[in-house]
């Protein structure tokens, strides 16, 4: 609104100037400003956005690209021009490849339960229960609680010597289980927690989702013939692509970018390492390690790039699979 | 990085230049507030036990305002310390530094001012124990920090587990156990047998960090060459240590986990590394129903030791260094230690403070009444030497040494654990 006065009080003054002129030059003139802003204004409106994401958002980004070119302590007043030779070394650095397998690992446990769970969820919520909003708000609970408590009672559930998790196994007439040494081990009870806190809100936008499926569908369906659990794999799955797909790419990002759960678990207190032998230790986790425990900036920024491409990867890859499950014969869009 | 600093320099510059204009027409010797009060900020972590002190000093000297700045845990505090140090602002007036981060700030002595001669001229060396003073110092010789607390090491054990294992229980008879490591290893493997498995220590990181400490030389020589494979005593110790591991003495709980808490309601272990401010620790964890079981005595395997203590220092980048100086002085003289040591229980470093009544008739109920003042006084007095720590020491001691034999506590072989060590060191060395 203020941008169309003040387009219009530009016109006014822009033809003080020019004096009393013709009719139709001035008109010409408004028409022009009025073109204007019906074709930039939305530029303009979008823009506060985009300034502050270049600052805070894009700027980091290349900056880090150019750290990760120099040999760069923490407390460093000339840091020394070494092209790739970070790149170099971590393709070289046995720990890198651990925390790569590790991030992977935690990542499949985590997000491929995850995303079916969610869907299973949002299918029950979909059916008639009493009082939806109560177990709809209820899936959401442990979303809403703080990442650190979570982390910090997580932690002693599954504590190797004290942990209810393995009390519990041991009365069921099972072996304890050492969460903290066991690489295998330490990454499930890390998925479990990572699947604790987010399966809920995917379930959320999902059951959103599958709320807009068209009745008539589902009724048309039924007329054919089709039982409820062909439904859910003919038409529900089916309609439900695009917002698997989002559900899908954010928990990739999500999932391979894990730092506080594997932190929070360590036995030792405050530590980066990701478990005795970094068996937990994740890629964050490792980049944080670097930068503010080795004091190497340029090595973690070489990290976060290297991080940064492979989330790109595995986000189209998982992109062209979602596509690919959850295509019927058609393609609707 | 680099942006950002070249506009804190341009804005110290400004600043600078704004208090040299200031000094020139007031003929002042620093930057002050409008009324001529010096405002001095000053930057601590857990407790010091000051909370008292600055309004007496701010009494004593009417032109001084001081503004503390206190942070709940070490491990934060430390970081934005090194953070602040890298981005040339942001530190206080006096900052305080504990021992186990000493070597890092020694490796840039450079950024802090050298107290013997900025500091008040009465304030001698010989106004602490001599390694406490030795340790403050980079290899220079400058003094970076005026020592605040310490940590002497005594040996704290269950009586009651003692009793069951048919070990001495009395704190005189106990001593012959813990005369060296050896005997120390030795009463473990009785005791083992004895209880029918139950652990001798919580975790051997806190037995070889103890026994590194006690070597001549700590993880790098006075070149500052790492040592880790050519100082035969420091595979010795390992080796003590790990075969102790294999032997069933360690409870392996990483120590201030919450596994480890739970240890001592469980009495997991037997005997505990002691510096003066764990009696608080066990007291807490251990709880009121272990009360009267707990012991502590004033021996140590292999003489003494220290852990745990500060230092205060002065960055340069303090606009008021003197006066920063003079607080920091006066602080840790022995009348406000003795002070601290009342209000929080943190034990003075100052030879005279130790020798003070108040200190020497302090007792612990927890731990049978013991004259607890009295006997870390002694264990004070019975650490031999400073070592030197070469720049990363801190760092391996933690981050080296101590995930390694958890690794071995977990099951790991102690020449695969020797290997993580040796690795994890020579890349934080690198």
């Amino acid at each position: 609104m203020s941008t169309e006065l003040a387009a219009a009080t530009g016109a006014r003054q822009g033809d003080e100037p020019t004096g009393p002129g013709p009719v139709r030059s001035r008109s010409t003139w408004r028409d022009r400003l009025g073109r204007w802003d019906v074709k930039y204004s939305p530029y303009l409106y979008v823009a506060p956005f985009f300034v502050i994401f270049g600052i805070v958002g894009l700027f980091p980004l290349l900056y880090t690209a150019w750290v990760s070119l120099f040999d760069w302590d923490l407390i460093d007043d000339n840091p020394s021009f070494i092209g790739l030779e970070n790149y170099a070394a971590l393709f070289g650095d046995a720990q890198f490849w651990k925390t790569l397998v590790n991030t992977f690992s935690i990542f499949l446990l985590s997000s491929v339960p995850q995303v079916i769970m969610a869907v299973l969820l949002a299918a029950l919520l979909n059916t008639r229960l009493r009082a939806p909003t109560g177990w709809r708000v209820g899936i959401l609970m442990p979303y809403v609680a703080s990442l650190v408590a979570l982390g910090i009672i997580f932690a002693n559930l599954f504590g190797p010597n004290y942990g209810l998790v393995n009390g519990i196994l041991e009365t069921v007439g099972l072996d304890r289980v050492d969460w903290q040494a066991d690489r295998f081990a330490s990454h499930v009870a890390i998925a479990i927690m990572v699947n604790w806190r987010w399966t809920g809100y995917n379930a959320l936008i999902v059951l959103a989702a599958m709320q807009a499926i068209p009745k008539e569908l589902h009724e048309a369906a039924v007329v054919d013939g089709a039982g409820p659990v062909r439904r859910f794999f003919s038409v529900t799955l089916p309609l439900l692509r695009p917002t698997l797909i989002f559900v899908v790419v954010t928990s990739t990002i999500g999932g391979l970018q894990i730092f506080t759960e594997p932190k929070l678990f360590d036995a030792m207190p405050g530590s980066n390492n990701g478990g005795s032998t970094n068996q937990f230790q994740t890629i964050t986790l490792y980049m944080y390690q670097s930068a503010f425990e080795r004091e190497d900036l340029g090595y973690a920024s070489a990290v976060a790039w290297v991080l940064f491409l492979i989330i790109i990867l595995v986000a189209l890859v998982n992109f062209f699979l979602t596509r690919r499950i959850a295509t019927t014969g058609e393609d609707r869009r | 990085m680099r942006h950002r600093r070249r506009h804190v320099l341009a804005l110290t510059s400004i600043l600078s230049a704004a208090t040299l204009l200031a000094a020139a027409c007031g003929g002042s010797g620093g930057p002050e507030s409008s009324d001529g009060r010096i405002e001095l900020t000053i930057g601590t972590f857990g407790e010091f036990g000051y909370e008292g002190l600055y309004a007496e000093y701010e009494r004593l000297h009417p032109n001084i305002t001081i503004t503390p700045h206190k942070t709940g845990q070490g491990g934060p505090y430390h970081e934005a310390l090194f953070t602040k140090l890298g981005a040339g602002s942001g530190l206080d007036d006096v900052m305080a530094v504990e021992e186990g981060h000493l070597s890092d700030v020694l490796a840039k002595s450079s950024r802090f001012h050298d107290l013997a001669d900025l500091g008040p001229a009465d304030v001698k060396p010989d106004r602490w124990l001599d390694w406490k003073y030795q340790a403050g110092l980079d290899k220079q010789g400058k003094l970076v920090g005026y020592g605040t607390d310490i940590g002497p090491l005594a040996m704290c054990y269950r009586k009651d587990l003692f009793q069951q294992a048919g070990l001495p229980t009395d704190p005189q008879e106990v001593k012959s156990l813990f005369e060296s490591w050896d005997s120390y290893f030795e009463a473990g493997d009785r005791f083992v047998r004895e209880s029918g498995g139950t652990a001798w220590f919580d975790s051997a990181a806190q037995l070889f960090n103890a026994m590194q400490n006690q070597l001549q030389t700590g993880f790098f020589d006075r070149s500052d060459t790492l040592v880790v494979e050519s100082n035969p005593a420091i595979k010795q110790n390992w080796d003590k240590v790990t075969a102790a591991v294999e032997r069933g003495q360690s409870a392996g709980l990483v120590a201030f986990s919450n596994e480890w808490n739970s240890g001592f309601k469980s009495s997991a272990f037997a005997t505990k590394t002691c510096p003066s401010w764990m009696l608080g620790v066990i007291e807490e964890q251990a709880g009121p129903e272990h009360a009267g079981q707990w012991a502590v005595t004033d021996a140590f395997p292999g003489g003494g030791g220290n852990w745990g203590g500060s230092y205060l220092t002065v960055p340069t980048q303090s606009e008021h260094p003197e006066e920063a100086a003079a607080l920091a002085a006066w602080l840790t003289a022995p009348e406000q230690q003795i002070k601290a040591f009342k209000a929080k229980g943190v034990f003075p470093s100052q030879v005279q403070a130790l020798e003070s009544p108040e200190l020497l008739a302090a007792t612990n109920d927890y731990f049978g009444g013991v004259k607890d003042g009295e006997l870390f006084a002694t264990q004070a007095r019975k650490v031999g030497h400073a070592q030197y720590k070469g720049p990363g020491d801190g760092k391996i001691q933690e981050n080296a040494v101590a995930p390694a034999l958890q690794a071995v506590e977990q099951g790991a072989s102690p020449d695969e654990g020797w290997r993580q060590f040796v690795d994890a060191s020579a890349q934080i060395a690198r």
